[in-house]
């Protein structure tokens, strides 16, 4: 077993400040195109080689958390998009199962397959992102815009249902922000039908072409061992051989009714982390197809719970019933109370598994709200698979742990 | 390992003879579907009466707190909104407002609506803060079916809705 710390950037640049050391300090980022975002790497360098490399965080910290527990509960859904910012409505869903075990509210099986169908969709085009910015990293220029081009779809898709991008904000308290739109199912279909054969063209241009094996075979490898101590998740994990997926350990909107396969690697190194991501999309494919299905199948329905104490009354009802007028007013003033207590639920995030922890003092604004951001975790083991590398597989290895720097800082 | 390259060149090569994706921004813009939600518009009754009641629960709603409605109570003889208050004052601020469309769930009259305007930039952070003005449609537009319970009482008479007390 190794051990488990982070070096800080002060263990790196202050022997290095008194003048006695032969290594050189180089600093990476914050702003570099290649750390994803404003990640700053303090790296000491023997040559090319990287002797130690220390991640300086916090760059993009706006105090999410703390923001939320000045907002009620509905109000919050909106900074959750904004953590990773890949992946909103992941987010969104971990949150609100949190905030849904607390008050103990049913949500119909519509809603429950509309969120699997969507975050899934989420999970697909974020690992588009990934695979393009890390061929990207690696000089596949093509890959980038083809990864893109499918991405644009999905996020088609996300502007259709929910009147936005990126930050969707669609998944709320209680159900959907809105209901499917007529041309909704259609346009996913058009989708999950001919995305398949793309990913077989990512697959052609990189799989195993020798450029990309050559840069990402037995790049940066960890051990089982080790990345279970480093507390990673998701695909980063999974290509080490550990079988850990949140929707088949714990699952969570009826995921245990949907026939999928979790995609497990071998190496832990750069190119099983890639053959895992891709292995996943044709899985989040398989199961949005499923969803669609019963969709197709459950036709119209609700898309909120009945539970007129957590989600306004429909807005025509206002104008002829007093109740449902001070209900929309309360509401959307005060916010519904959640019980005292607190909860945590873990999703599996495209990065990992994104948990949120949920304190409630009963009223209608969260206590304390906390996120276990997959990236910022999976980040922790950057300096041990970076000892030793090359600068350039660094690069290559940031881009492969896939952090988004939204969730990192928060 | 050669054939494995030509496999992925054989990829490029197909594209270079298909048809681009991109569009040519700013020339061409690309359409957005119906839901988008880019800038606010205030809207109006057919009969040219604002919708605004100043009732000010857009801004209670909204999270990043970018409304100000200052309430006014209308002059009976010559009523701006059918209730009995109207919003002297609406202003937005586009550069707190994350277009989450909370204030148009909110709002009980169906006054404010994000519509599908989405190029918004100003040159200083004075500018950016949309005023009513900005944001009212003209009379002769925007005209929406009327909640049933303003039908009832007429265009004239101001409407129980505005009376609630926040
Ligand atoms: S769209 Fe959202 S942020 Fe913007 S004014 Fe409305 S409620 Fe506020
Ligand atoms: S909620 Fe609607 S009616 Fe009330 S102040 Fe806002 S825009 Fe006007």
């Amino acid at each position: 077993m190794t051990t488990l710390t982070v070096p800080s950037p002060r263990e790196i640049t202050e022997p290095a400040r008194s003048g006695n050391k032969e290594t050189m300090v180089l600093n990476m980022g914050p702003h570099h195109p290649s750390t994803h975002g404003v990640l700053r790497l303090v790296l000491e360098l023997d040559g090319e080689v990287v002797v130690n490399v220390a991640p300086d965080v916090g760059y993009l910290h706006t105090g999410i958390e703390k923001t939320m527990e000045s907002k009620t509960y509905q109000k919050a859904v909106v900074l959750t998009d904004r953590t990773d910012y890949l992946a909103p409505l992941s987010n969104n869903l971990s949150y609100v199962l949190a905030v849904e075990k607390l008050l103990d509210c049913e949500i119909p099986v519509r809603v429950q397959t509309i969120r699997v169908l969507l975050t899934e969709l989420t999970r697909i085009g974020s690992h588009l992102v990934w695979l393009g910015t890390h061929a990207l990293d690696l000089a596949a220029m093509s890959v980038f815009l083809y990864a893109f081009r499918e991405r644009e779809e999905i996020l088609d898709i996300f502007e259709l249902v929910s009147g936005a991008r990126m930050m969707t904000s669609y998944f709320r308290v209680g159900g959907l922000a809105y209901d499917l739109t007529d041309d909704f199912l259609p346009t996913v279909k058009h989708f999950l039908d001919h995305m398949s054969d793309h990913i077989d063209e990512y697959e052609d241009l990189l799989t195993r072409n020798p450029l990309w094996l050559e840069r990402s075979v037995d790049v940066a490898p960890i051990s089982a061992e080790d990345a279970i101590a480093y507390g990673l998740s998701g695909a980063n994990l999974r290509a080490c051989g550990v079988n850990l997926d949140m929707r088949k350990l714990i699952p969570y909107s009826g995921y245990e009714t949907y026939d999928f396969d979790v995609p497990i690697g071998k190496n832990g190194d750069n190119y099983d982390r890639y053959l895992v991501r891709i292995a996943e999309m044709r899985q989040s494919l398989r199961i949005a197809q499923q969803a669609h299905q019963r969709l197709v199948d459950m036709g119209p329905g609700p898309y909120v719970t009945a539970d007129r104490k957590i989600v306004p009354p429909p807005k025509h009802e206002i104008t002829h019933s007093m109740e449902s007028l001070i209900h929309h007013f309360k509401l959307w003033t005060e916010g519904f109370k959640v019980p005292r207590g607190d909860a945590y639920v873990g999703i599996e995030s495209p990065r990992g598994i994104l948990g949120t922890y949920l304190v409630s003092d009963g009223g209608p604004k969260p206590y304390r709200v906390h996120f276990r951001a997959p990236s910022f975790i999976n980040l922790q083991a950057l300096p041990h698979m970076a000892r030793g590398r090359l600068v350039a597989d660094l690069v290559a290895l940031i881009a492969s742990l896939d952090p988004v720097l939204g969730e990192v800082d928060r | 390992m050669l054939g494995e390259l030509f496999k992925g060149l054989r990829t490029t090569l197909r594209y270079m003879f298909e048809q681009p994706v991109t569009v040519q921004y700013p020339e061409v813009k690309r359409p957005v579907r119906e839901r988008f939600r880019g800038k606010h518009e205030l809207k109006r009754f057919a009969n040219g009466l604002e919708r605004c009641i100043g009732c000010s629960l857009c801004s209670a709603a909204c999270p990043s707190d970018a409304i100000l409605v200052v309430p006014a109570e209308n002059d009976p003889e010559n009523p701006t909104s059918p209730g009995e208050r109207y919003a002297a004052t609406y202003e937005i601020n586009m550069l707190r407002c994350i277009f989450c469309g909370y204030c148009e769930d909110a709002c009980p009259t169906n006054a404010i609506v994000l519509e599908h305007q989405y190029e918004l930039s100003f040159y200083d952070r004075h500018t950016s803060i949309y005023t009513k003005d900005m944001l009212l449609v003209p009379p002769d537009q925007g005209h929406g079916e009327i909640p049933p319970i303003l039908e009832q009482l007429g265009n004239k008479r101001p409407s129980p809705p505005a009376q609630i007390d926040l």
